[in-house]
């Protein structure tokens, strides 16, 4: 408890005040993940929800060295930190990327891979929140199937964003990335190991964090980490541990129906009125229920 | 000490790596290609020591350089063309920062049609981006501009981004006579960069913070004073480098017999070797013509222009690219800065050579002797109209 207790009282290194929305997913997971990499590191954010609530000028909720540039080259940025620091010797130093879903599997995929492939020592961290939040909730190729969003809205022919979510865990892997980890909110404890873990990795680390959002999923602020555990629990976003391109951990599931996660948010609530819709209900349960096969994710 | 007969790519490369970068990163294109290969050779051979990071594409090449400077380094990257317009996103980005990068440009056309061949559509693209804008006429200022390019790039008077420009092909691929100073000289005229700011965990600093209409104005306006005032620092610093080395580079426009010219060409890039040429060969039959060569860019050196040709009869501008919809751009600004001005010449204005285009003595003399001065506004020379009426 005295442990618990220390831990909720710590200075943080993203200091309060910033201007996310409440109860937002990614504010939070951000604010862990940092704490877990420790104040030893330079961040290099990519154009998004992350970097505008966090950077206004003239203030910062930062206590670690962090840089923005643009929307689609935060591994190209943390390319070049992570060279200069090995010119100047300086090793002991981690450097870290993080961009949203779209800064990472739509927009900014090109520098990633070109980032993965050179073997930096960085840690990418992507935060999904699984649309273009920032800009008002457009779609991304990590929008899962049949959401509403703005660009991919539900209508009298349309019932929702046509594609399933990239596999970027996939994608991390096919450059042979050391250690490709996902983590959630449902388990902030895995979260600070896999991230501890992928800062000791030498080379490049990937983190997938699942970031619901309270104004793009449109669900009630005080539900984002129960929101978080019915992703993990339906089987939606399986939380995994790859090491060197084998999968070495999965996190067991209490299994729920794909219903209890997607009633509790607006952009799916179309699904459910129409016979129509409900049969694509029965196509995400498959996609669950392929996941919970695929990865063992069965107790 | 006795000169080296290399191409222009290896003088770029070796006033490169005389400038002891700590990173270089890029991505290859023709005609910048040479310049990249022969540093990466360097680095293999382990005269160069400095992280070398080949990316993906133009744009990581220059988003690795953003964040080297970032992180205190001093960086550099060479690209062309449609690697510069790729770049183009990051690069307003980095003199917005206010990093001191060093880059050169092998400018050459941009696509459509595909060519690889030399003009200068690409720099002209770029040059509202905030970088400062240099010209190199020959192989030899190539090389000296870039150790003068980052003694400016670096002075916390300026903290501004410079691109150097060489003619693809013109003097990438062109081999010539070039002095190499020693590493020991210099190290005499560049320091080693000690940043104004960089990302360190020992002081950490927020950098790319974003602006609301309050702050962001006020941003833009100090980037483009210190790039507006920099023109003293270019030209305090090429004075040192001719005291230093003994010999002229750099500077913000340069005259070849102007003193008592009536008519004066107005260009930058490689053609100024030519029209001083063509200047010879008029003066032999009488003609009283000179050269104003802007070796600086941008900042454009509104008084300096003024001063070389107030109180001149004509002035001939000749642009080696052009603004769709609007035509000449060198030729524009020319006029800008003339206009009003007590003796105001007859001002006019070309677009010759793109995608490569060869223009000759001949051409320029044609120019000259046209007998409506001040008529011409973007007059394009050489266009082939009767194939273009065949199509």
């Amino acid at each position: 408890m005295d442990n618990l207790k220390e831990k909720l009282m710590k200075k943080h290194l993203l200091a309060p005040g910033h201007t996310a929305c409440a109860g937002c997913g990614e504010a939070l997971g951000m604010r862990m993940i940092i704490d877990a990499i420790g104040p030893n590191c330079i961040v290099a954010n990519a154009t998004g929800c992350s970097e505008i609530f966090t950077s206004k000028f003239p203030q910062s909720s930062w206590e670690v060295p962090w840089v923005h540039s643009l929307f689609e080259n935060a591994a190209g940025v943390a390319s070049g930190i992570e060279a200069a620091y090995k010119a100047k010797g300086r090793t002991d130093v981690k450097t870290v990327a993080i961009g949203g879903d779209g800064a990472t599997a739509d927009i900014g995929m090109g520098v990633i891979s070109g980032m993965f492939e050179r073997g930096h020592n960085i840690l990418y961290v992507c935060l999904d929140n699984e649309a273009y939040m920032n800009t008002g909730i457009q779609r991304s190729s990590l929008t899962p199937f049949k959401a509403h969003t703005t660009t991919s809205p539900s209508g009298k022919v349309s019932l929702g964003n046509p594609t399933r979510k990239k596999d970027l865990m996939a994608i991390a892997l096919a450059h042979r990335v050391g250690y490709v980890a996902s983590c959630s909110l449902a388990n902030p404890i895995d979260l600070e190991k896999k991230v501890k873990k992928a800062v000791e990795h030498k080379g490049p680390s990937f983190i997938h964090f699942h970031a619901p959002c309270p104004l793009g999923w449109a669900f009630e602020s005080d539900q984002t980490v129960n929101i978080a555990k019915l992703a993990v629990n339906t089987g939606l976003f399986p939380v995994l541990e790859y090491e060197n391109g084998e999968l070495i951990k999965v996190a067991k599931i209490k299994k729920v129906p794909v219903d209890d996660y997607l009633k509790l948010q607006k952009r799916y609530r179309h699904l459910f009125k129409t016979d129509e819709g409900k049969e694509f209900i029965k196509g995400i349960q498959a996609i669950a229920d392929a996941n919970i096969e695929k990865f063992g994710l069965a107790k | 000490m006795a000169k080296e007969f290399i191409e222009g790519s290896m003088a770029v490369a070796e006033g490169a790596a005389l400038c002891r970068p700590d990173v270089i990163s890029a991505y290859p294109i023709t005609p910048q290609t040479h310049i990249v290969e022969d540093l990466a050779q360097f680095v293999a051979d382990g005269k160069l020591s400095c992280e070398f990071v080949n990316t993906e594409s133009e744009f990581g090449a220059a988003s690795v350089v953003l964040g080297a400077q970032c992180a205190g380094a001093r960086a550099y990257t060479a690209t062309t063309s449609q690697g510069l317009i790729l770049m183009s996103e990051v690069l307003f980005n980095v003199a917005g920062m206010r990093l001191p990068l060093v880059m050169c440009v092998a400018n050459r056309s941009l696509s459509a049609p595909l060519s690889i061949w030399t003009d200068h559509q690409d720099i002209v693209t770029l040059r509202d981006s905030g970088f400062i804008i240099m010209f190199a006429e020959d192989a030899q200022e190539a090389l000296d501009l870039h150790m003068i390019a980052y003694k400016v790039a670096e002075d916390k008077r300026v903290q501004l981004p410079v691109m150097i420009n060489i003619d693809g092909f013109l003097i990438t691929h062109t081999f010539e006579p070039v002095d190499v100073p020693e590493q020991a000289e210099v190290d005499k005229f560049l320091k080693p960069y000690v940043p104004f700011q960089a990302l360190d965990p020992k002081n950490p600093y927020t950098m790319g913070a974003f602006t609301e209409p309050a702050y962001h104005m006020d941003v833009r306006y100090a980037m483009h004073k210190a790039n507006v005032d920099s023109a003293s620092v270019i030209e305090e610093v090429s004075a040192e480098f001719e005291k230093h080395f003994g010999r002229a580079a750099g500077g913000l426009v340069q005259g070849y017999k102007l003193d008592d010219a009536e008519t004066v060409l107005v260009a930058f890039g490689s053609i100024t070797g030519l029209l001083e040429e063509a200047v010879d060969a008029m003066r032999e039959k009488g003609q009283k013509v000179g050269v104003l060569k802007i070796k600086t860019y941008r900042p454009f050196p509104f008084e300096a222009v003024k001063k070389a040709l107030a109180g001149k009869k004509r002035v001939i501008v000749l642009d080696r690219a052009m603004s769709g919809g609007f035509g000449e751009i060198l030729g524009a600004e020319i006029r800008s800065a003339l206009y009003g001005v007590s003796g105001q010449p007859a001002i006019d204005g070309y677009i010759y050579g793109l995608g490569g285009r060869d223009i000759f003595i001949e051409d320029v003399e044609k120019l000259v002797a046209d007998p409506n001065p001040g008529t011409h506004n973007g007059d394009w020379i050489g266009v082939r109209h009767d194939i273009l009426e065949e199509a």
